[in-house]
């Protein structure tokens, strides 16, 4: 009774106050989109896990005792840009969808970052690698969070070296995502005073690496770099432990590799792969606790660092929405970048004014089948890299957002 | 091949045929022209993008004999050529949409000149592995942006004056393009070279006894059919801003096939239908991933084997045996 | 690139092509006696992969059990196939088998990737296999070896079994004229059936061979029927010694290119095809 009586009073506050028109949630109700793929590739990094995190972050952030009412609706961009694009503008236009979260595959996150930067929204992106999204297509209505491809080769690439890897092959998928991994990659390796012995260009969704592999091999280079992801990581890594390339002292570095994609291909495999994520479920009391929450709600799969993203992005957009008591996208971006974060997944941390979103790094390698105790157990932390190190400087991205 | 169109090789009395085909024209655009007040224009433009392709397809299966099983190939990289040519190159619509249509219109030249040489089975599996080489190319080249796509194409002004960003402005340009592109098929299908056509999809030893050079008109209908083809795929990079790979993937040429099965191969109106219903299945079920890909498996399966004069054809024959009685 | 490497490609090629020559010799046998384009067998493949990979799971049968019974398990849906639905469509077009069997790929691939997700699901090499030759020029999986060697052996049983027994003339004698075949005494619509289920098994088989080196996942089907496609028009497309032929043929030339211009592997073979049929529309080892 009292929670409804503060609704509305809430409400005739809100209609008396002048130029309340800003100061409002459009329709009353907060609409969050989950716009991922849910049906192929990487379904299981995000999918549907990513909307059980979403759900999550609502109840915990107990919206309904905070007066807001907020709905998930979900659909599969099935990684095509035109099936994405088409989805988050019916979405804006026809259905009062608020904010867009996750969004796997850059193609499609470039063209939904625009969309949504043209109706003036707000667009979450977790699950995407594009580093461009707080570069050159950096928007006001946009925040970046998990991870993307200035991380990963940075974070890999200098960890590795500095670890003694300094010698590099790389195994690079030949499109424009295998090719700017590889190029960043390449650049930190040398930058760290390491050499790149050879590179291979496999053409996408290639199913036997036998060759490339064999060159790899015949390179005796230290690191063999996989500059690629989905279904070609887990084929050029299953092959690899086939043709004994680990075995043989080669040790293997995944530039884009999810606990998903570890457990497809089982510890016998992947054992002794190195690779950055910002998110482990085992990495203190907070994250174990939120993960096995997540699990029994999730089929017994545990979280990926992407899933992670859209919980704690949902978090502090609700915080933000809260706050300004307005769903007005550019505002709310605004506040969230104005707000530290805090979660109990990715601790403490901000957003920056290109839209990116800072927190440590973790660089991890596989363990063998002998090291793991339990399901999911499947990492140990070689490296934590600080988070003002893990990102892109700000100034170097050549966002337009950023006052020189 | 007189099998694969059981439709069209029924005796007809022209002057019904062209009042139910006026009579239908007529129903169509009235529907087409009050729709977009009552259904969301973007889902309206996509089933119009599709419903000029499977037209364009239609015209070398249900009148040319030939199964294309690489379709696809016209309508993306139209689509591609003119998505680039209204970003990068800064031209106007029309003439964006023109040179898209343009390049479908060369490739059709060049995959035509290798795929007439066989019929049948023959010709689909080397429109396929020309799509596939088409496939590959776009996933390379540098202009096609690869797995991103060209994204942020202008929508430009409708001959320089109207804002085409207005969904409802665009969706009536669409409709333009649509209703000449229908038209002119109409007019091919009904005229002597549409007849000539018919003659060799039914007996092309017989054409060829009786003096037609029988490579150059399935060579003519097979350019026309990619020609228009890639003014659909053109207009479909406009309205949507984007060009992508999935137009040229051949995934998209089983599924103008499908559309066209669906409706009703060799009828005029049967591929606007199939379009349709596709497109609606496609947007309506996408939250169900996998299941759009399972459900249009089962409406080849069901047409294949008890369906195959599609929605629109079994209504024309329904329609015929009514006037016989 | 030296000599020894390149032999180690040249290898790695024949492995390849021996998947390809399977998996054409599949399709051969069925369009060559049947007249079908048989578009499932991509999705046929993947389903001898996933079964190899239930058994494992449920059943605790390993590798050499699902060699066995792979084949006869998914041959059986073929069976059933062919009986309820491609029977009816021998008096129509060719054109309407291909669209059935692509309309029943699509929905098979369809039906396992929504019980399975995209990830791919983990087999591993029997215990007998694991471990490599040393070669001297390179190292070679035993599996791999395997799989040439097997893959060779029933691509050459399965030609002596068309072309030179009598079981084999019967079947070759049907497909031209099965009204006086029926009339010697010979079930032919039966012996039509098996055929297609023989096919299907074959297409099977090569799921198991790969089940341990390829993810088991619901897309491996459909990246590889375009390719085996090109191969069997390349072949001649009812010639079962052209397909095997070419099979291993454009295994190695794909392996070459990987070498040379890896960013073609994927076109190669395309381009190789439109050549051929410029030049020899039938197919290099099929009759006009």
């Amino acid at each position: 009774m009292i929670f409804k009586r503060k609704i509305l009073v809430a409400a005739a506050a809100m209609a008396l106050s002048a130029g309340a028109a800003q100061a409002q949630i459009s329709g009353n109700v907060v609409k969050i989109g989950v716009l991922n793929d849910q049906s192929s590739l990487y379904a299981d990094l995000g999918g549907q896990g990513s909307v059980t995190a979403a759900k999550m972050a609502i109840e915990d952030f107990k919206a309904k005792e905070k007066g807001l009412t907020v709905e998930v609706v979900f659909a599969d961009h099935q990684n095509k840009a035109d099936v994405g694009s088409q989805i988050a503008t019916k979405w804006i236009d026809a259905e009062g969808v608020d904010v867009i979260v996750d969004v796997p595959n850059s193609g499609v996150a470039l063209a939904v970052n625009q969309i949504v930067r043209d109706k003036k929204k707000v667009f979450i992106n977790s699950g995407a690698a594009s580093s461009d999204l707080t570069g050159a297509k950096c928007s006001p209505n946009t925040v970046h969070w998990t991870y993307d491809t200035w991380m990963l080769a940075n974070g890999t690439g200098s960890a590795i070296v500095k670890q003694g890897g300094d010698s590099w092959y790389f195994l690079t998928a030949d499109y424009a995502f295998g090719h700017a991994l590889e190029r960043d990659t390449e650049a930190v390796v040398l930058k760290s005073g390491g050499k790149v012995l050879g590179k291979v260009r496999a053409p996408i969704n290639t199913q036997d690496f036998s060759s490339f592999l064999l060159q790899a091999q015949a390179s005796k280079a230290k690191i063999v770099g996989l500059a690629n992801a989905g279904g070609d990581t887990i084929n050029s890594i299953k092959q690899a432990s086939e043709f004994g390339i680990v075995k043989g002292g080669q040790k293997m570095a995944g530039l884009l590799v999810f606990l998903s994609d570890v457990h497809g291909l089982g510890l016998d495999k992947a054992q002794g792969l190195i690779l950055t994520n910002t998110f482990y479920w085992d990495l203190n009391d907070q994250t174990r606790a939120w993960a096995k929450r997540f699990a029994a709600a999730n089929g017994n799969k545990y979280p990926t660092m992407v899933q992670a993203g859209v919980y704690a992005g949902v978090l502090h957009y609700l915080k933000a929405v809260d706050a300004l008591k307005s769903d007005d996208g550019t505002k709310v971006v605004e506040q969230m970048k104005k707000t530290p974060t805090d979660d109990p997944l990715f601790g403490k941390g901000s957003i920056r004014v290109d839209g990116r979103k800072i927190h440590p790094a973790y660089l991890v390698e596989v363990r063998k089948p002998s090291e793991s105790k339990g399901p999911y157990d499947y990492y140990k932390v070689l490296a934590t890299i600080p988070a003002d190190q893990a990102f892109r400087p700000i100034g170097d991205g050549g966002c337009e957002l950023v006052k020189k | 091949m007189a099998q694969l169109d059981p439709v069209a090789t029924q005796v007809h009395d022209p002057v019904w045929e062209a009042r139910y085909h006026r009579n239908g024209f007529l129903v169509l655009f009235a529907i087409l022209v009050v729709a977009p007040f009552l259904v969301y224009p973007v889902f309206l433009m996509k089933a119009l993008c599709f419903a000029l392709f499977a037209c364009a397809f239609n015209l070398l299966i249900g009148f040319g004999g030939l199964l294309s099983f690489g379709h696809a190939m016209f309508l993306g990289f139209a689509g591609y050529v003119a998505a680039h040519a209204a970003k990068v190159w800064g031209l106007p619509t029309e003439l964006a949409i023109l040179s898209g249509m343009a390049a479908a219109t060369v490739l059709g030249v060049l995959a035509g000149l290798l795929a007439i040489r066989r019929q049948g089975i023959y010709f689909a599996m080397i429109t396929l592995a020309l799509a596939q080489m088409v496939f590959f190319y776009c996933l390379q080249a540098p202009f096609t942006g690869g797995e991103d796509g060209i994204q942020s194409v202008p929508r430009g002004k409708a001959l320089g004056v109207i804002d085409l960003t207005n969904n409802i402005a665009m969706y009536f340009y669409v409709l333009a393009i649509f209703a000449a592109g229908m038209l002119l098929i109409y007019r091919i299908i009904h005229s002597p070279f549409g007849q000539v056509l018919k003659a060799i999809r039914e007996n092309e030893p017989r054409a060829i006894s009786l003096g037609y050079r029988t490579d150059r008109y399935k060579l003519a209908a097979f350019v026309l059919s990619a020609s228009l083809a890639g003014l659909a795929g053109a207009t479909k990079a406009i309205v949507f801003q984007l060009a992508s790979l999935t137009d040229v993937h051949w995934s998209m040429s089983g599924e103008v096939v499908l559309m066209t099965l669906l409706g009703g191969l060799g009828t005029v109106f049967g591929p606007v239908v199939g379009a349709f219903i596709i497109a609606a299945m496609e947007s309506y079920l996408s939250e169900l991933g996998a299941w759009v890909t399972i459900a249009q498996g089962i409406i080849f399966v069901i047409c294949v084997l008890a369906f195959r004069r599609g929605i629109i054809g079994e209504l024309e024959a329904f329609l015929r045996r009514r006037r016989k009685n | 690139m030296t000599t020894q490497a390149l032999f180690g490609q040249l290898l790695i090629g024949l492995i390849n092509g021996s998947f390809y020559a399977l998996l054409s010799l599949g399709l051969a046998v069925i369009f060559g006696l049947l007249n079908i384009i048989n578009f499932t067998h991509g999705a046929q493949y993947m389903m001898g992969a996933f079964v190899a990979y239930f058994l494992m799971q449920k059943a605790g049968l390993g590798y050499w059990w699902a060699l066995a019974i792979v084949p006869l398990v998914v041959g059986a849906t073929g069976v059933v196939i062919e009986r309820l639905m491609l029977k009816q469509l021998y008096k129509l077009d060719h054109l309407y088998g291909l669209l059935l069997t692509f309309g029943l790929a699509l929905i098979i691939e369809g039906l396992f990737r929504n019980s399975f997700g995209s990830a791919g699901l983990p087999y591993s090499i029997p215990e007998s296999l694991t471990g490599v030759y040393n070669l001297g020029f390179m190292y070679l999986p035993k599996y791999r070896g395997w799989v040439i060697l097997a893959s060779l052996g029933i691509c050459l049983a399965t030609w002596f079994l068309i072309e030179r027994t009598k079981l084999g003339a019967y079947l070759r004698a049907a497909t031209e004229n099965p009204a006086l075949v029926q009339a010697f005494g010979i079930n032919v619509p039966r012996m039509i059936t098996l055929t297609y289920g023989f096919g299907v098994g074959l297409a099977a088989l090569a799921g198991v061979f790969a089940a341990p080196i390829y993810q088991v996942s619901p897309q491996m089907g459909s990246s590889l029927i375009i390719v085996v496609f090109a191969v069997v028009v390349i072949g001649g497309m009812g010639s079962i010694m052209g397909s095997i032929i070419t099979g291993f043929g454009l295994g190695i030339i794909e392996g070459l290119t990987k070498v040379f211009y890896p960013e073609a592997s994927n076109t190669v073979i395309f381009v190789i095809m439109a050549i051929v049929l410029m030049i020899r529309p039938q197919g290099l080892f099929g009759q006009r």
